[in-house]
């Protein structure tokens, strides 16, 4: 049954709501607002709010100094295609350890999950090393494997806890109705797991869209996503703030974008199964 | 109609047109003239035939990247932008090309470069890293501010000079500090400084046998000045201060003096400043020892061992550093604009002098650093505002978050000394220069 809530403290959650909204919002509208002033006004202080001299030759300077159609495309790639590769490894993964587990099982995932603790600089060499002799370095195909491997525990342990929701019975079901294991996995698991599957897809994107250290540290470039495009206008000798404003706001804006029409999805997928 | 031929056509000159097409990749920093350099790059591109392929970073990623690709022979990049720090630790590792072709060539005129300069780039006499541009550091001043506390800037001041007039032109009430200096921690933020400054001072940061140097007088004199200055006449929340931030509160007449780098010049006297007309510029303090507290530092341009293409590279950077270079900036920016402190003729040439009017003061600074001397007493390294040892990147980070802590309250000078005495003690004795 619907708890009954009154008028004021429904006014008052969406206020509070706004304003949470708001402040987590707030850095992000800065940086809009600081893409359309001069870099004069961008430091001025007491700052102004809104663009007194409005000027898009920000973004003009950006794009004659850097390729962002190169950036996005590589971002794309790196993005899209790490999050396919690691639902390619991770569905199968996580239907073993969700409906076929082991002794073993739990450790494997605690392990998984640990390797997100240890520091990205503390492999820094190692994986330099090796992605030097494999001639990786600077390629969109390298930087696919390495942003794979980062993200697989996540894609893994999400996977694992949305498919731990779905009754094994109906697996079992097909399996009785003569389903091989591939059928039992296409045909019957990941359907009724697409929302899971959709929020594990997207949080990745984003995930991968935002990595900075991996694909600014192994391109030089070529291969450069739009991490490596923000980071060339930011200067600790030189006032670029606008400049700075303009890449982070082209940088932000298709993700943004992305999360904005995806949601629904997104929040579905994040609460699936807790209401069970 | 059959489109094999076609195809096959279009690959073997694609094929063809990308083997003989050299790509150099050059790594490098994002400021003003590096992004000059950048624009003007088309032009080398169409007199020699050889695409550049630019990758254009915040400094401290850039030194991240480029060192982690230079120890391990990643090979990712052909020409590197590295500093007076790097340049003479990486050639002593032979991970840098020799400049000799630079040094042979009469019209590079290896000569011309500035020897306080070229000393910080060469090893054993030769040449590893051209430079771009050069700076040091100097006073700049509001000449009206300085007017109405009834003071006159001298050329040469000195630290007792620079306290009183800091003291003088503080006015709380309009927002006016008297001195604003770096606070923020890093060895290239107030260690910089405080390294300069400490040189001028006495102070040094080891002894002959690479004992660290902090329980002496001379560093607590120099903490000790330091703070004074920061307290009575600084900006608030100055332990987060760096080159940006004091710009912009110079810039926007909040600055009585600003000691840092002589390249902030054409920024105070620019287009963004809202008091360009009221700036004087002088010689870093001293305190009558010798020895003048500013730094010395050049970004330039080097070849990595690892490269593949470092026959084009050397021409590349032949190119961006001649006297030719200049002109051509001259030519399309004016000469304000050209990258200083790097060559004597051009502080010979009259239209430099009378466009740049911080000219003679940026030259006279650079000319008055000496890195194999920087100090009143001897020490065992060279570099003015660094020590150029591999450790020292890590240690002087240390020790500038604790005076950057001491700056912000959180401790005493003399606790700040101690600790710092005690972890670059430490650090020294693991990494074996104290047996």
């Amino acid at each position: 049954m619907a708890r009954n809530v009154s008028t004021q403290a429904k006014v008052g959650f969406t206020i509070g709501a706004w304003v949470i909204a708001l402040l987590l919002f707030s850095p992000i509208l800065w940086t809009i607002l600081t893409a359309f002033k001069t870099e004069g006004e961008a430091i001025a202080n007491p700052p102004t709010f809104l663009p007194q001299h409005f000027t898009l030759e920000n973004f003009g300077a950006v794009q004659d100094r850097s390729d962002y159609i190169k950036h996005v495309t590589n971002s794309i790639l790196v993005s899209v295609g790490s999050t396919l590769l690691g639902l390619i490894i991770g569905i199968p993964a996580a239907w073993s350890m969700a409906f076929a587990p082991t002794k073993r099982t739990k450790d494997i995932l605690m392990w998984m999950l640990s390797t997100k603790m240890m520091p990205a600089v503390g492999v820094l060499i190692p994986i330099y090393l090796i992605f030097r002799d494999l001639r990786l370095l600077d390629t969109v195909h390298g930087l696919t494997i390495i942003m794979t491997l980062i993200n697989l525990p996540i894609i893994i342990w999400m996977l694992y806890t949305y498919f731990k929701e779905i009754p094994v019975d109906i697996l079992e079901a097909a399996r009785m109705d003569g389903a091989e294991l591939w059928n039992e996995i296409v045909h019957v698991l990941v359907p009724m797991a697409v929302p899971g599957i959709a929020s594990t897809l997207l949080l990745n994107v984003i995930l991968a869209w935002n990595e900075s250290f991996w694909t600014i540290t192994l391109t030089s470039g070529r291969a450069g996503t739009l991490t490596a495009f923000i980071s060339s206008f930011s200067s600790p000798q030189g006032l670029f703030l606008a400049k700075l404003s303009a890449a982070s706001l082209l940088a932000i804006a298709p993700i943004l974008l992305l999360g904005w029409f995806s949601q629904k999805q997104l929040v579905r997928g994040l609460t699936f199964g807790a209401v069970k | 109609m059959k489109l094999t031929p076609f195809i096959v056509g279009a690959l073997t000159i694609a094929l063809a047109s990308s083997a003989s097409a050299e790509t150099l990749t050059i790594a490098t920093v994002n400021n003003g003239d590096m992004v000059r350099m950048q624009a003007l790059s088309p032009a080398f591109t169409k007199a020699t035939g050889i695409d550049l392929n630019w990758v254009v970073l915040e400094e401290n990623t850039l030194r991240q990247n480029v060192t982690t690709d230079i120890a391990t022979n990643g090979g990712q990049y052909d020409v590197m932008t590295i500093g007076t720090y790097e340049a003479p630790i990486w050639a002593k590792q032979d991970w840098l090309v020799p400049l000799d072709g630079l040094s042979a060539d009469a019209a590079y005129d290896v000569n011309d470069i500035l020897p306080a300069i070229r000393g910080g780039l060469s090893v054993d006499g030769k040449l590893y890293a051209a430079p771009f541009y050069g700076e040091s550091s100097m006073v700049m001043y509001r000449k009206d501010l300085m007017e109405k506390a009834g003071l006159t800037m001298p050329d040469a001041p000195t630290w007792e000079f620079i306290g009183k007039a800091a003291r003088a032109m503080t006015d709380r009430a309009n927002d006016i500090n008297g001195i604003c200096l770096r606070g923020k921690a890093g060895w290239g933020e107030n260690m910089a400084f405080l390294t300069a400054m400490s040189n001028s001072f006495g102070a040094r940061w080891f002894d002959e046998s690479w004992k660290p140097q902090f329980d002496q007088p001379e560093w607590k004199a120099t903490l000790d000045t330091y703070l004074g200055l920061m307290t009575d006449a600084g900006p608030a929340g100055a332990s987060s201060n760096g080159f940006n931030e004091n710009l912009t509160l110079f810039q926007q007449g909040k600055c009585g003096m600003w000691i840092d780098a002589t390249v902030a010049a054409s920024f105070v006297i620019g287009k963004d400043s809202t008091v360009a007309d009221k700036v004087g510029f002088a010689l870093a303090p001293d305190n009558g020892l010798g020895k003048r507290g500013n730094w010395l530092w050049a970004w330039s341009l080097a070849i990595p061992k690892s490269s593949q293409h470092a026959e084009a590279a050397e021409k590349f950077i032949n190119w961006a550093t001649n006297k030719d270079y200049l002109a051509t900036v001259a030519s399309s920016e004016g000469w304000a604009n050209v990258p200083p402190g790097t060559r004597t003729s051009l502080y010979a040439n009259a239209d430099y002098q009378a466009a740049a009017p911080f000219a003679k003061m940026t030259l006279d600074s650079i000319n008055a650093a000496d890195p194999t001397h920087p100090t009143v007493k001897p020490v065992p390294y060279v570099g003015v505002q660094f020590v150029a040892i591999p450790e020292f990147a890590g240690i002087a980070t240390n020790v500038g978050q604790l005076f950057s802590a001491a700056l912000a309250g959180q401790m005493s000078a003399d606790d700040a000394l101690k600790q710092a005495q005690d972890s670059t003690t430490r650090d020294m004795t693991r990494a074996g220069y104290i047996k």
